[in-house]
């Protein structure tokens, strides 16, 4: 399934890691002593928004840094993503309707 | 969602309209049923969690479609639609306004203009929205909030001020 960048930006969390490696880019462990959670939360955060091309990792000897992609964010205007995804959400049910109707 | 079926989604805010394009894997009898029959549109039109409920529709050029989005917490925001166009399996268009359960419509609207074609049991729906203002525009999410009620009671507001002046 395709990442919807809306669901990626409505966590808090999520939000939160966005504005903490807008200013560096940052490990796993770095980013999770600033949370009141466990690293694998974070990485699994740390995922999503990696789906979603907000936040590209990069290897620097033995640690994975974090950064995020300034122009995705510039890209991302919070009101067309959401009102697309009310779009995409109509035609999921009307997917599911017409197939019944074929039966 | 199905991603093999072509969706396409375009907001130009400068001519105020929204284009989408969606082809659905089902005839085009069928499609067009359910963009146009009552008890069909109820099933499909509000977004999860929202349910729709129309309370009457008349599907004729001059007709009425008068429906409410419920939220997840029982709150009715209505709409009224008004067909003013309709060429049928091919083309329609109505005049979309927020009203209060009364019918009282907020000063400015919407036009939906949808055409539908069909090719290899695809069935492919163009809608085109143009809407009167920029300000109605980017307030069409404020009843979509998810548990956000505070919003739909801000807009009820805003409609019954606006309808009282």
């Amino acid at each position: 399934m395709r990442r919807d960048i809306f669901q990626a930006i409505a966590d808090p969390t999520r939000r939160s890691i966005i504005a903490l490696i807008a200013i560096n880019a940052m490990t796993p462990n770095a980013l999770a002593s600033n949370f009141n959670t466990t690293r694998q939360a974070i990485s699994k955060h740390l995922q999503i928004l990696v789906e979603c091309d907000l936040v590209h990792s990069h290897q620097k000897g033995r640690e994975i840094y974090y950064s995020l992609q300034v122009e995705k964010m510039k890209e991302l205007d919070v009101w067309l993503e959401q009102y697309r995804n009310i779009w995409i959400k109509k035609f999921d049910k009307l997917d599911k309707l017409l197939d019944d109707l074929k039966e | 969602m199905n991603t093999n079926l072509f969706f396409n989604f375009q907001v130009d805010k400068s001519s105020k309209k929204v284009f989408i394009t969606r082809d659905f894997n089902a005839p085009l009898d069928l499609v067009w049923d359910a963009f146009t029959k009552a008890e069909l549109l109820d099933e499909w039109t509000a977004p999860a969690p929202y349910k729709a409920k129309t309370k009457y529709m008349d599907f004729s050029v001059g007709g009425k479609r008068f429906y409410a989005m419920i939220s997840p917490d029982g709150s009715e925001s209505w709409a009224l639609q008004k067909y003013t166009s309709i060429s049928p399996k091919t083309h329609f268009q109505f005049f979309n306004t927020f009203t209060d359960k009364d019918e009282n419509p907020a000063p400015t609207g919407s036009e939906w203009d949808h055409t539908f074609s069909h090719k290899d049991g695809i069935t492919r729906v163009h809608i085109t929205i143009y809407n009167e203002s920029l300000e109605r525009m980017e307030g069409l999410l404020d009843g979509f909030k998810e548990g956000y009620t505070a919003s739909i009671e801000n807009l009820e507001n805003l409609l019954s001020s606006q309808m009282s002046q």
